[in-house]
């Protein structure tokens, strides 16, 4: 029955579909080259997954030291507190402006090949790279989200009683979450996509599977189309969920 | 701490208050003295670029003055070894616009400062936000957002937000400037309630009517210092200063 119906079929669609099949037995099936992919995504997820949690983390220290030294540092009495927040406010502009001012593939391998030169491992270092990269975006992001809350909020918060700190926790940066949450889902979904060098420091992520294989197979179409794909399916997956989230929070005001 | 009872003649006594600006070039405040005893209702009244919000802003630290002092209950609130957060507690302020938190609800805007400050049980300090939000007739909005309410609901709810922390005095910038002038009444009546309660308030307002009805005192400020300081009688009925005439000439 089979038979009969591949007979039917042009002679040169039939010899491309036996290719594809050899092609993916090939690339996937024989010797479990399909671990190499599987394999590489668990790295990539879990690089990018620790790297977003440092890298909000780092960012939102970040952005709460930038805003306020720009916020407060006028109104400030000079002082011990004073000079504190403008060394760190210092410090920090001078991270912002390494990080942002050098590629991600560049500080990657700093980190490998001379920071952490004695370290072998490879997912740690990745993981801090990335994190202190993405830190930098963050901050920024945050920050103009903490800017852009009207200064009422953060007065109204003081009036109260709440201190600066708690005005910030309390008030400011659950707004300024909201409205920033596309532009950080934006940065998060880069960062997953920016792990992809990985490869540089030798590091098996997804994409350096991919690699992997083709080097094996000499045929580069089918494990790069698949590292594409699955790249593409979890950024898709990603922003839907963040669309949702969107949706829920903006409710909760109407 | 700060919570020794000290003996004081005024619950709020400035002296010689100034706020400069670009290294004394603006004079925001050019030595202002002002003393409000517990109980009184003074309205603050001026030209805009006056300095009375200036002024009404310095009583709780929001700007902080150049020179001068601010003794609330005994205590000069801009020594830097006082604990601004600890006073501000006692003195609520309500806004032009407002500022509701949009991300909370009504109930939890006027609960949020009362649970982290004063250490209340959410059920303490929900049952003390519904008391008050029956005194302004918005029980029915406790779960609304700010988004939900018109602009004399808003206001209302910041008040009672205010009101929440049991203040000492309630701070008024320009409360009504910001309404739909049908609107105005309502937020005026609760003001009107407040006083009449003994509750001690100073109020900057462009609203004349209210200085006269309701206000013990009126301060009629002008290019960052105090021109008058009298009953609503003596500064509206006769005005013995030629600034002040010519102010009331324009908004009466």
């Amino acid at each position: 029955m089979t038979l009969g119906f591949m007979a039917a079929l042009p002679d040169w669609l039939v010899n491309w579909w036996t290719d594809l099949k050899d092609q993916f037995i090939l690339n996937f099936i024989k010797d479990d080259r399909y671990r190499y992919i599987l394999k590489g995504l668990g790295v990539t997820l879990e690089v990018t997954f620790f790297a977003v949690l440092l890298g909000i983390a780092i960012g939102v220290i970040v952005a709460i030291i930038r805003s306020t030294h720009d916020k407060l540092v006028t109104d400030m009495r000079a002082g011990i507190a004073r000079f504190i927040l403008n060394i760190l406010n210092a410090l920090v502009k001078l991270y912002l402006t390494v990080i942002r001012g050098t590629p991600v593939v560049v500080q990657l391998m700093i980190a490998y090949f001379v920071i952490f030169s004695s370290s072998k491992n490879k997912i740690l270092v990745a993981i801090l790279a990335f994190g202190i990269n993405s830190g930098a975006y963050v901050a920024e992001i945050i920050r103009s989200g903490i800017m852009s809350i009207d200064n009422g909020q953060f007065e109204a918060g003081r009036s109260l009683g709440f201190n600066y700190v708690q005005t910030m926790i309390y008030i400011i940066i659950p707004q300024a979450f909201k409205n920033v949450l596309p532009a950080l889902a934006n940065e998060f979904i880069v960062l997953l996509k920016e792990t992809s060098v990985s490869g540089y420091i030798g590091l098996e992520d997804m994409t350096k599977g991919g690699d992997i294989i083709r080097s094996r197979t000499y045929s580069a179409f089918m494990p790069l189309l698949a590292v594409a794909l699955i790249y593409l399916v979890i950024v898709v997956f990603f922003s839907r969920l963040v669309s949702m989230l969107e949706r829920r929070l903006r409710n909760s005001e109407r | 701490m700060n919570d020794k009872p000290v003996n004081y003649s005024h619950l709020i006594q400035v002296t010689d208050l100034k706020k400069h600006y670009n290294g004394g070039d603006i004079k925001a405040l050019d030595g202002v003295s002002v003393n409000i005893d517990k109980g009184e209702v003074v309205v603050v009244i001026g030209p805009s670029g006056s300095g009375k919000s200036t002024f009404l802003r310095s009583l709780n630290l929001l700007e902080v003055p150049t020179s001068g002092s601010i003794l609330f209950e005994g205590v000069d609130i801009t020594s830097p070894d006082v604990n601004i957060n600890r006073l501000r507690m006692k003195m609520g302020m309500v806004f032009q616009h407002f500022n509701l938190f949009p991300h909370l609800t009504i109930l939890q805007n006027m609960t949020l400062a009362p649970r982290k400050l004063l250490g209340l049980k959410k059920e303490e300090a929900e049952a003390r936000a519904m008391d008050l939000l029956g005194k302004v007739a918005l029980s029915d909005r406790a779960g609304a957002y700010p988004s939900q309410l018109s602009g004399g609901q808003k206001q209302r709810i910041a008040i009672v937000r205010a009101l929440c922390m049991s203040p000492d005095v309630l701070l008024f910038d320009e409360p009504t400037s910001a309404l739909d002038p049908e609107m105005v009444g309502e937020v005026l009546d609760v003001m009107k309630t407040l006083a009449n309660e003994g509750m001690t308030m100073v109020v900057v307002t462009h609203e004349m009517g209210f200085a006269k009805e309701v206000g013990n005192r009126v301060i009629f400020m002008d290019q960052g210092r105090v021109v008058m300081d009298n009953t609503p009688s003596a500064v509206f009925d006769n005005p013995d200063n030629e600034r002040l005439r010519t102010f009331l000439a324009k908004v009466l």
